[in-house]
C-alpha cells in the first residue's frame, strides 16, 4: 500500500530528481554510512597498514626501511629457538584452553544461582562482583594473594604443611596463576550470561522432561542445556576474545616476567613495538599480524556458524 | 617544622634569584615557554616547580607554561610529542638513551652553549655523556652515585669491616649468611636493578673500556672475559647471597628486608636513601662504600646516570629554551636544586657547592678522585634500548637459573649480532 502511494507521489511530482527515485534504495545505506566509515577507518584500514609496517623495519621515527618478510623470518627463527616468540604463542595457547574453563565454572554457578531464596538477588550480585571490578584491581588483589612472604596463598598451604611458592616467580607456574587470577571475573561473565538464558528455558519443556523421568544430570544434559546454546555460543565468543587479547592482568601482575615467561602474543607486541625499550615497530606489527591470523580463524568460525543459523531459522 | 622548612627553601630561593638576576645581562625575553617535565614524584616535581618560578620571576615577560608526566609515561610519550607536538624545553636522559632522537632528527644541537666558557669549563665532567658524533644535545642537570649502601650496625654487631677487594667482599658475606641474615637486598621484577650489578661486576672484572666497548655490540657474549664476571657473580648467587624471591619484587619492596635487617647491604643509586631514611634508619645505621676491586689492577670506574635537559628540533622558542638551560647549570641553582631539602642529588657544576649529606659527599669525593676508569651512565643507558631489554632479562635468569648460562649467553648473542648490524 505504501509502495502504491509513494507511486502517487512520484507521480505527482512528475519523476522527479535521481535521488528522489532511488530513495528506498539509498536510504538505508545513508543510515549505515557514519558507522560503516569508522569501521573502515579505525578497523579494516590499520589491519592492512599493520601488514604494510610488518614489512619494514622502522623505530617510529626515522625513515621505515623496506625488509621484505624478514621480520616473519626472525619470528620464525626465535620460534625454532624456543626464544620469547616460542614462549609467547605456547602460553596463548594455555590461555585458550585453561581460559574456556569458565563456561562450565559460570554455568554451575548460574544454576547454583537460579532459585528463589531470600536474598537471592544479593548473592547473584557478589558473585557477578569480580566482573565489574577492574582488570588492574583484579590484577594487584591476586598478585598480593600470590606474595611469596606474606600472601594468603601461602599461609593456606602452609595449614596442609606444604612448602611456600612463588607462583609469580617460578617460570613454570607464573602463566597458570596468572589465567586463575583471569578466571574469576570472566567467570563471573559467563554467569550473567547463563542467569539470562535460565530465565527463557521453556518450563514446559522441562515438566515434560520430568513426566518423562528425567532428572539431574540427564536432564542438565538433554533438557536445559540444548536451550542454553545462544548463551553458550555467546559465552564461547566472548572468552575466546578474553583469553587471545590477555593484556592488562600480565601487564599488572608480572610485566611479562620472570624472564619473560608469562608473555603472551599481545604483550610481547606491546613489548616490542611500544614500551620503553621497543622501538622495532615493523616487528610489532609482525606479531600483530600472527595474532591477528589465530583470531581470523576464530572469527571465521563464528562468522560461519552465525550464518548457519540465520540460514536454518529462514 | 616544616613551614620554617619551606620559608628556608623561600629565602635560599631568593637569594639565588637576586644572584642569577645580576648575571642575567638584561636581555629581555617574551612569549610562551613549553616546557615538559618527567619528574612526577612529589620531591623532585616541587623542586623543578621552585625551579621554574624563579627563571619566571627573571624574565617576567615570559609566559612559561610547564607540564609535568609520570616519568613512566613519559618514556613512551616522549616519541609523541617530540615529533607532533613539541615543548620547547624537554627532560630525558644522557647517553645512548638519547641516541635514538638525536638520529631521528628530533634533539636540536646545542654544541654553541657549550662553547660559552661557563658551561665549558665547569661542566667538562658530564660533557663525554651528552656527545653523540662530536656534538652535545642537551645539558644535564643532576646526577647521582651508585655503590653498596650497607647496614653499619650489623657489621658492627658481627665485627665486620668495609671490604676493599672481592675476597673481603665474599668474606664479609658468608659471615653474614652464617649470622642467618642474606648479604643483597635486590628486586628485579623490573629487571634494571639487575643491570646495576652486571655493570659493577664486569667494569671490576674487566675495566670500564671492555664494558663499554660490550655495551657498545663490539665484544661477543661468547668471550671468555665475559663468563668470567658471570663466574665471580655465580659465586655470589651460590654462596646464597642474594635474596630469595627477587624476581617478584619491585627495587621499592626489596627495601623493607634492608630496613628489618634481613638483608645487609643494597646495590642501589642514592635515591634510595631517602626511602631507607623515612623507614627509620638513622645514619649511624646506614652507610656507603664503593664497590670493591675484584681483578687488581683495573682502573676503578663507577656507575653516576645524569638526567638531562634538552631542546626538541621542532621547539617554538629556542631562544628562551637555551636560556632556561643556562639558568639550570648555573652555580647556585645547582647548589639549590641538589640539595638535601630537594632533589638530594649531586650538582654537574664545578662551581657549586655539595650539599653536606654524608652519601652525597661521599659520592662525591668516589666520583671526583676515586673514579680513574670513567664514569657510565648505567646499563640500560649505555647499551642500545634493545640490547638492553633482552640482556638484563637474561641477566634475571641467571640470577634464579644460574645453570642457564650457557643459554642465556647464546641469545644475547644472537640478539647482538641482529641489533647492532
Amino acid at each position: 500500500m505504501s509502495e502504491s502511494s509513494l507511486q502517487d507521489v512520484r507521480a505527482v511530482n512528475g519523476g522527479g530528481s535521481w535521488f528522489r527515485r532511488n530513495q528506498i534504495a539509498i536510504t538505508p545505506w545513508l543510515f549505515l554510512a557514519p558507522g560503516v566509515l569508522f569501521f573502515i577507518f579505525y578497523v579494516i584500514s590499520p589491519i592492512f597498514q599493520s601488514f604494510n609496517v610488518s614489512l619494514y623495519e622502522w623505530d617510529g621515527l626515522g625513515e621505515a626501511e623496506y625488509i621484505g618478510l624478514r621480520n616473519y623470518q626472525d619470528l620464525y627463527w626465535e620460534f625454532v629457538d624456543r626464544d620469547a616468540f616460542f614462549v609467547s604463542l605456547k602460553n596463548n595457547v594455555i590461555w585458550l584452553f585453561l581460559y574456556l574453563l569458565a563456561i562450565p565454572a559460570g554455568l554451575m554457578i548460574a544454576l547454583f544461582l537460579n532459585q528463589n531464596v531470600w536474598g537471592i538477588r544479593l548473592y547473584k550480585s557478589l558473585f557477578f562482583f569480580p566482573f565489574v571490578i577492574s582488570q588492574v584491581v583484579v590484577g594487584l588483589v591476586f598478585t598480593w594473594f600470590y606474595d611469596p612472604t606474606f600472601g594468603l596463598l601461602n599461609t593456606i598451604i602452609g595449614w596442609v604443611g606444604l612448602g611456600p611458592v612463588n607462583v609469580l616467580g617460578d617460570e613454570r607456574l607464573v602463566t597458570y596463576g596468572i589465567i586463575a587470577a583471569g578466571l574469576w571475573p570472566q567467570t563471573a561473565y559467563c554467569m550473567i550470561l547463563y542467569l539470562t538464558g535460565l530465565n527463557a528455558v521453556d518450563p514446559e519443556q522441562v515438566e515434560a522432561g520430568r513426566l518423562d523421568g528425567a532428572k539431574g544430570w540427564k536432564m542438565l544434559w538433554h533438557v536445559i542445556i540444548p536451550q542454553l546454546k545462544p548463551a553458550t555460543f555467546i559465552a564461547f565468543v566472548v572468552t575466546i576474545i578474553g583469553a587471545l587479547r590477555s593484556f592488562d592482568l600480565i601487564s599488572i601482575m608480572t610485566q611479562g616476567g620472570p624472564f619473560g615467561s608469562s608473555r603472551v602474543l599481545a604483550f610481547y607486541m606491546f613489548e616490542v613495538a611500544l614500551s620503553e625499550y621497543g622501538f622495532r615497530m615493523g616487528y610489532g606489527a609482525a606479531i600483530a599480524v600472527v595474532l591477528f591470523l589465530i583470531m581470523l580463524c576464530f572469527i571465521a568460525y563464528f562468522l560461519w556458524s552465525m550464518w548457519k543459523e540465520e540460514k536454518g531459522a529462514r | 617544622m616544616r613551614s620554617i622548612l619551606k620559608a628556608s627553601i623561600a629565602a635560599l630561593g631568593l637569594a639565588a634569584m637576586t644572584v642569577g638576576g645580576t648575571s642575567a645581562s638584561g636581555q629581555s625575553l617574551s612569549g610562551d615557554l613549553k616546557i615538559f617535565l618527567d619528574t612526577s614524584n612529589p620531591a623532585p616535581r616541587a623542586t623543578m616547580e621552585a625551579v621554574i618560578a624563579r627563571f619566571q620571576a627573571e624574565h617576567p615577560d615570559l609566559n612559561i607554561e610547564t607540564t609535568v608526566i609520570d616519568r613512566e609515561e613519559y618514556k613512551t610519550q616522549i616519541r609523541n610529542f617530540l615529533t607532533a607536538n613539541p615543548p620547547d624545553v624537554a627532560t630525558w636522559y644522557a647517553a645512548n638513551r638519547m641516541r635514538p632522537y638525536v638520529d631521528a632528527g628530533l634533539f636540536e644541537d646545542v654544541s654553541d652553549l657549550w662553547n660559552e666558557p661557563e658551561i665549558a669549563e665547569n661542566l667538562a665532567s658530564t660533557k663525554g655523556a651528552m656527545t653523540i658524533d662530536g656534538k652535545q644535545w642537551g645539558v644535564p642537570y643532576t646526577y647521582y652515585q651508585w655503590g653498596v649502601y650497607y647496614r653499619k650496625d650489623i657489621y658492627e654487631e658481627l665485627g665486620l669491616n668495609e671490604p676493599s677487594n672481592w675476597e673481603e667482599f665474599k668474606a664479609n658475606c658468608e659471615a653474614i649468611l652464617a649470622s642467618g641474615r642474606k648479604c643483597y637486598t635486590i628486586g628485579t621484577k623490573f629487571l634494571w636493578t639487575a643491570g646495576g650489578w652486571f655493570d659493577y661486576l664486569n667494569m671490576r672484572t674487566n675495566g670500564f673500556d671492555f664494558h663499554m666497548q660490550l655495551a657498545g655490540g663490539e665484544i661477543s657474549w661468547d668471550d671468555d672475559r665475559v663468563k668470567q664476571t658471570f663466574a665471580n657473580w655465580r659465586e655470589l648467587i651460590d654462596m646464597g647471597g642474594f635474596i630469595d624471591n627477587h624476581q617478584t619484587y619491585s627495587w621499592q619492596e626489596a627495601l623493607p628486608f634492608m630496613v628489618n635487617g634481613d638483608a645487609v647491604h643494597y646495590l642501589m643509586g642514592n635515591f634510595s636513601v631517602a626511602p631507607l631514611r623515612d623507614a627509620g634508619l638513622t645514619d649511624d645505621q646506614l652507610d656507603f662504600y664503593q664497590f670493591p676491586v675484584i681483578t687488581p689492577g683495573v682502573a676503578l670506574s663507577e656507575d653516576a646516570p645524569t638526567d638531562t635537559f634538552h631542546i626538541p628540533a621542532n621547539a617554538a622558542n629556542k631562544e628562551a629554551a637555551r636560556e632556561f638551560l643556562r639558568f639550570v647549570v648555573s652555580p647556585d641553582e645547582q647548589t639549590e636544586i641538589n640539595n638535601g631539602s630537594n632533589l638530594g642529588q649531586l650538582p654537574v657544576n664545578a662551581m657549586s657547592s655539595v650539599d653536606d649529606d654524608k652519601f652525597l659527599n661521599e659520592g662525591f669525593a668516589m666520583l671526583s678522585s676515586n673514579s680513574p676508569g670513567g664514569v657510565a651512565q648505567f646499563w640500560d643507558r649505555d647499551a642500545p634500548a634493545e640490547m638492553a631489554k633482552v640482556s638484563m632479562e637474561g641477566f634475571q635468569e641467571f640470577m634464579v637459573k644460574p645453570d642457564n648460562l650457557d643459554r642465556i649467553l647464546a641469545k644475547l648473542e644472537r640478539a647482538r649480532q641482529r641489533i647492532y648490524r
